[in-house]
């Protein structure tokens, strides 16, 4: 999800290995023999080039993800209907926020710095999750987003937490913890709307149901047969399960949780599956997850235009607290 | 864009509670001192994690190359003498 990054790698031209000498062949050799041996490897250990590569995309727009996933429901902070789900929400996003520092702090290990990778996602060259170009219309898609996008993420970070690369890993064991509260929440808000509310809030639900669920289950990425580096990042131990298995664990966990709210998915295909033990769910339209990911999704521009402006608008209190660190260091040195 | 104006990085270090060590648990960007202090309990101790923190600058830490690591390391793998397990004592006083 917010690891769509190996998937739309043909988007931004992946690389070819180069050719390698034979003391990089015996280096290559031992890093494979690790990662078989299932070893954690850390940031200033010897590694494949591309391999370092990889993560640095991936990492950098798992951060980038989390820091615009802060934009569609911090839409709704100063709007949320009670103090006590406005807390809750400063909470998550706030969550959030952390989740990036974490991926931040994890990706600089590989040698890039945070203002390289934020010019990157400025300037419009680092994508992120494709799920946050959609926009936020009613209360109901906070709780929408709480049960539907974080559930979808949860599904998606749990196996990285046994990333091969180790500060990745340590990272997501972290963020992982703190997402469940994410989940609960939302499905919470949504559950006191569906029992508890008027004949307009419940079909206020269910409308931010119908519009999330398509959407969250692209979040997985292109299906398994149309993902070509996927078995590059399972050789390489940064991908662990693949997309159309999570999109099915997702979509099994989903029918039981919706069945309790009372709220159905927009989908005419949802059947079980009596022979696989699973729900077998329609076609996804694709050409609207490139689409998106191409930059034409309802909220693009407006998502990174809010990046930049916070970026721009912050650089005289980021000078300021420099200097002034600066002048406090030379008045201790003298 | 240039990394010169980027503020410092800062190692975190969390006592969860009383009577345990400070333990790394990540890093972090900060202009000063007090400013990594403040950020590091933002970060790191959101639900009660901490009763104390440490924040260390990363240019100020010193680490074991890992090419070193054999050279390092296993001169104490044949030092089994150095266990308990290595003696092996009559059955009646083998709890010692
Ligand atoms: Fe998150
Ligand atoms: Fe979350």
């Amino acid at each position: 999800m917010y690891t769509q990054a190996m998937d739309t790698l043909r988007e931004e031209g992946g690389d070819k290995p180069a050719l390698r000498t034979a003391e990089e062949a015996q280096l290559q050799q031992r890093f494979d023999n690790r990662i078989d041996a299932g070893e954690f490897i850390e940031a200033k250990d010897w590694m494949p080039e591309n391999y370092r590569k990889t993560l640095l995309r991936q990492i950098s727009q798992h951060a980038h993800s989390e820091i615009v996933g802060m934009l569609p429901e911090g839409n709704w902070i100063t709007r949320a209907p009670t103090l006590k789900r406005k807390a809750i929400l400063l909470a998550k996003v706030q969550d959030e926020g952390g989740h990036g520092l974490y991926l931040y702090a994890a990706a600089e290990t590989l040698g890039t710095s945070r203002d390289q990778m934020l010019d990157a996602l400025h300037s419009g060259k680092a994508k992120y999750s494709s799920i946050f170009n959609y926009p936020t219309l009613t209360w109901a898609d906070v709780g929408a987003i709480g049960w539907l996008v974080d559930g979808a993420a949860i599904m998606n970070q749990v196996p990285i937490c046994r990333c091969s690369f180790a500060p990745y890993a340590r990272a997501m064991v972290r963020i992982c913890r703190e997402e469940s509260f994410h989940q609960r929440q939302g499905y919470d808000s949504l559950l006191v709307m569906m029992k508890e509310g008027t004949e307009a809030q419940r079909a206020m639900v269910q409308e931010a149901v119908n519009r999330w669920w398509w959407p969250c289950l692209m979040m997985f990425g292109p299906p398994d047969d149309q993902s070509p580096n996927s078995v590059q990042g399972m050789r390489w131990g940064i991908k662990r399960v693949s997309n159309d298995t999570l999109r099915q664990k997702f979509v099994d966990a989903a029918m039981q949780q919706a069945e309790v709210l009372g709220v159905t998915f927009p989908d005419p295909d949802l059947r079980w599956n009596e022979a696989t033990g699973h729900w077998d769910y329609g076609a996804i339209d694709w050409s609207e997850f490139w689409r998106v990911v191409g930059g034409e999704g309802p909220c693009n521009r407006e998502r990174l235009a809010a990046r930049v402006r916070a970026w721009e608008e912050g650089e005289w209190v980021r000078e300021a607290a420099l200097a002034h660190a600066r002048k406090f260091d030379l008045k201790e040195a003298a | 864009m240039s990394t010169e104006n980027e503020w410092p990085l800062w190692e975190v270090f969390v006592r969860t509670k009383a009577g345990l060590d400070h333990k790394h648990c990540g890093s972090l960007h900060a202009a000063d001192p007090k400013m990594a202090l403040q950020m590091a309990r933002d970060v790191y101790t959101r639900r009660q994690e901490g009763s104390s923190v440490w924040v260390v600058r990363s240019d100020q830490i010193v680490a074991s190359d890992p090419s070193d690591k054999d050279m390092l390391f296993d001169p104490a793998e044949d030092k089994v003498y150095r266990h308990p397990t290595f003696y092996k004592l009559p059955d009646s006083v083998d709890h010692m």
